[in-house]
């Protein structure tokens, strides 16, 4: 009997862990979906239906079926794609995500890509220039990142940019006057716009976007400087690193080849750790300006009681930090000659 | 969340407290108007199915109807629109409508009666939430077929099951539902045998001043001109809606002119732009009540006497003027005001004496538990605390069950509450929409069921009420139609277990150009078509 390569075994292994970890998802949205203390019914028809109306929405929502039933139903339709219908917005909960996802992808993205450009180089310079006025600097953004509550730095950022000083439009995705021009590709503004050469919508959604994402990426930025000066000051005190200085290598040599090498698996997994936050969405962030992603809509969703829109953002919501989590594991590999 | 939210409303509240922002560095084309407001309750635009506030807003703009209410004088009620005139036979079962002429869908296709004909029937075949508006008179999916006809293109013919006043058939005729849709175009887009409904949720065909381009949930709705109209161009071309959820964004927005209308202005930030330049506030009452009801399950709160301790000892000028300054005004009657037979008397004021003596005289002379079931939203909440307060000034011991707006009221539904504080807003603009649900129960076993009727709800059996409530929407005669309604609300605040407590004013944040802003009023929404700027 020929045997089984051990790459086929791991191809196996993942997509079982992933199969087990969704329908374990599945089963606790379902299971969430039933034992709160919502009827489904009324947030459907609503205060003034009658009892008739009441009845056969009831019997509509297949609220009559046994319980293992409407499971099957449930994870039949959402192998589909399909999680049913929102109650409060009437489009396929699927079409809003679809709708709703870009912009918080876009604005997540950009606020890591912030996070990670300026949060790494202030944490490694924090840990090699320990003690002095720069590592002071970079513990105090840090302190701010992570004492502050983000809808107060969201105002004040709103009432002096946009209010006071007016460097960056106000709430939305991008002026009134360009509402509607452009024909979503991605879903995402910036892309979007540029990729269809409209460069008046693209300055808009830029000038829309530069404050919220900034806001995020600062405190991506506190918690990957803090973790990266952590991690960079257990590196700098070990006796590879003295061998490497007696060798007679250049600072930059020790820091950067060396120290900052070793660091970098564990920088992964803050960085996906970070960037899956901010994928959630940030809700506060998202109401303070008006930014139509998926942390709001979960959010207004479940004060609305809508749960199938509520239970369809958090199965997006978990398959994607199953999926970071799976392309981390894969950098590890790629970084790690002992993972491979 | 909502905690979390009224936070950040305050915190900018306070932050913007003092701080100059720089006025009108943007400004609104002068043909488009830009409204921040919270539109995440709509859910659909079909006139058979749309009941929500936001949604109501953009219906009006969209939808004629047969009747409906100028907006620069909504006392006048309901004149003419779709129909020029109607006649009532002598039996007063019957209304026949002549069609006014020259009315054009923003399709292009031409109203009729038969467009008529086909919006009132859909409403009643589809059976959606507001069908009751419709069915009240009457109306079932079998006999339409016979009670709504259109007989030629200009002459429809509603048959009622009772000769019921012609006010009460008219003010219904108003409301939302009453919108006629283009036949043609929501039956080319039928699917599955909904008449259009799934196609008219997100798409609009009205003969309305406006059309909707384009609806992003959560996010905006855009209207441009509907270029068949056939009244008065309206002056504004275009409008845009937006949701803006926070109301210290909304006032960021409007002092920076990128608005010129802000819809949801907390006090703190309606006081905030008191001396701003440019930008004024616009009151309006609207007919949504804040009132506090108690379950007649409940033996001590059965006792009249305990009821009118609890209505003494309501401090409703106290919160009038604090933390409800300037959004609700003090109203004791069920109707309200502006609303035909509404009555401004105030039998109760704080007098925590005078509660003393009601309840020493009643059954329960220490009170005792009271539980108030109120939702999680900030300003029902600082009216329980105070309800808490006073009452506890009784000895009553008053504990609040704070609950998401659903898990509240389906306590109340199922008659489990001891105090309900909640809100209630018209469904359509006649006395009846209140009285049929405040005085009007007319079995009031657990077995009837009628969840609907705010008097089941609080278990409260009101035989003679509920017949003189009948009475009121067959009288024919308007004016003791009014009388009717008066009569019965004076009785309702001396019987009832309910304390109504406020009426509903709406202050608008608004540029000085913006000119007849009309909210709405209590008996309907929103109207852009009159707004200059």
């Amino acid at each position: 009997m020929p045997s089984i390569p051990p790459w086929l075994w791991k191809t196996i292994a993942t997509l079982t862990t992933i199969s087990v970890t969704l329908l374990g998802l599945l089963f606790v949205t379902f299971m969430i979906g039933r034992v709160m203390p919502i009827d489904p019914v009324l947030a459907v028809i609503g205060e003034r239906a009658t009892q008739a109306q009441y009845n056969d929405t009831f019997i509509a929502l297949g609220l009559d079926r046994p319980l293992l039933v409407q499971f099957w139903i449930y994870v039949r339709d959402a192998l589909h794609g399909d999680f049913g219908q929102s109650i409060r917005t009437g489009q396929d909960v699927s079409s809003d995500i679809a709708r709703v996802f870009p912009a918080t992808f876009e604005l997540a993205t950009l606020g890591t890509i912030f996070g990670v450009v300026i949060g790494v180089p202030l944490g490694v310079l924090a840990a090699v220039r320990r003690g002095t006025w720069i590592d002071q600097v970079a513990r105090f953004v840090g302190l701010i990142g992570y004492s502050m509550p983000i809808f107060w730095l969201g105002l004040v950022g709103l009432l002096v940019f946009y209010g006071i000083l007016g460097w960056v439009s106000g709430p939305g995705r991008v002026g009134i006057f360009y509402q509607g021009i452009v024909e979503p590709i991605t879903g995402m503004l910036l892309v979007d716009s540029l990729l269809r050469g409209e460069w008046d919508v693209f300055k808009s959604a830029f000038s829309h976007i530069i404050l919220p994402a900034s806001l995020l990426g600062y405190f991506s930025l506190a918690y990957i400087s803090r973790m990266t000066r952590s991690f960079m000051l257990e590196q700098m005190n070990s006796e590879y690193i003295i061998t490497a200085r007696v060798k007679g290598l250049s600072e930059w040599q020790v820091v950067w080849g060396h120290a900052f090498r070793n660091i970098r698996i564990q920088l992964i997994t803050v960085i996906a750790l970070a960037y899956a936050n901010l994928l959630e969405g940030s809700v506060l962030t998202e109401i303070i300006f008006a930014w139509p992603g998926i942390g709001q809509y979960i959010t207004t969703s479940l004060l609305a009681n809508d749960m199938n829109a509520v239970l369809g953002g958090t199965i997006v919501i978990g398959s994607i930090f199953v999926g970071i989590n799976i392309f981390s594991d894969l950098l590890y590999r790629f970084f790690d000659p002992r993972a491979k | 969340m909502k905690t979390e939210n009224t936070f950040v409303a305050l915190a900018l509240a306070a932050l913007l407290a003092g701080t100059a922002v720089t006025h009108a560095q943007a400004e609104t084309p002068a043909n488009m108007l830009v409204i921040a407001n919270r539109i995440d309750d709509i859910k659909t635009f079909d006139p058979a199915e749309s009941f929500e506030f936001a949604g109501a807003d953009v219906s009006r703009n969209v939808y004629q109807k047969l009747v409906n209410f100028d907006p620069l004088d909504l006392d006048a009620g309901y004149q003419p629109q779709l129909a020029e005139s109607w006649i009532v036979s002598e039996d007063g079962m019957t209304i026949t409508f002549t069609m006014a002429e020259g009315h054009v869908f923003s399709t292009g296709n031409t109203v009729t009666a038969k467009d008529a004909e086909f919006s009132l029937r859909r409403a009643v075949s589809l059976n959606k939430t507001p069908a009751f508006i419709l069915t009240q008179f009457g109306f079932t999916p079998e006999n339409i077929e016979d009670t709504i006809k259109a007989t030629d293109d200009r002459t429809l013919v509603l048959t009622l099951d009772k000769p019921y006043a012609v006010s009460f058939v008219l003010n219904c005729l108003t409301s939302t539902i009453g919108g006629v849709v283009d036949m043609q175009a929501a039956m080319e887009n039928e699917v599955d045998g909904d008449m259009g409904n799934a196609w008219l949720r997100t798409n609009t065909a009205g003969s309305g001043p406006y059309k909707v381009v384009d609806w992003k949930p959560n996010e905006s709705v855009l209207m441009d001109l509907n270029p068949n109209y056939n009244g008065e161009t309206p002056a504004l071309e275009r409008v845009i809606v937006q949701h803006i959820q926070e109301s210290a964004t909304q006032r960021l927005q409007l002092e920076r002119g990128d608005i010129d209308v802000a819809r949801n202005l907390s006090t703190e930030d309606v006081a905030g732009l008191a001396d701003v330049e440019g930008v004024k506030i616009v009151d309006e009452l609207r007919g949504r009540l804040m009132y506090f009801s108690a379950n007649q399950k409940n033996e001590m709160l059965a006792d009249p006497k305990v009821i009118e301790a609890l209505k003494l000892a309501a401090d409703y000028e106290g919160m009038a003027n604090s933390f409800l300054k300037g959004q609700y005004t003090v109203h004791q009657a069920f109707l309200p005001r502006t609303f035909l037979g509404a009555i401004d008397d105030l039998p109760f004021s704080y007098d925590i004496d005078k509660a003393s003596a009601a309840l020493a005289a009643s059954a329960f002379p220490g009170c005792g538990p009271i539980k108030i079931s109120v939702r999680d939203a900030q300003e029902r909440i600082d009216i329980a605390q105070s309800l808490q307060n006073t009452w506890g000034q009784l000895g009553c011991d008053v504990e609040l069950i704070v609950g998401t707006g659903a898990q509240t009221l389906d306590r109340y539904r199922a008659r489990e509450h001891d105090i309900y504080l909640g809100a209630w807003g018209p469904d359509y603009p006649d006395p009846n929409t209140n009285a049929g649900t405040f005085a009007f129960n007319p079995d009031n076993s657990d077995a009837a069921g009628a969840t609907g009727l705010l008097a089941w709800r609080n278990a409260w059996a009101l035989p003679e009420m509920s017949n003189d409530t009948l009475a009121a929407v067959v009288e024919n005669d308007t004016e003791a139609r009014g009388a009717m309604y008066q009569e019965l609300q004076r009785e309702f605040q001396g019987t009832s277990p309910f304390g109504i407590l406020f009426q509903q004013i709406e202050q608008n944040g608004m540029g000085t150009n913006v000119e007849n802003f009309v909210a709405g009023g209590a008996t309907t929404a929103v109207s852009y078509w009159v707004i200059t700027k």
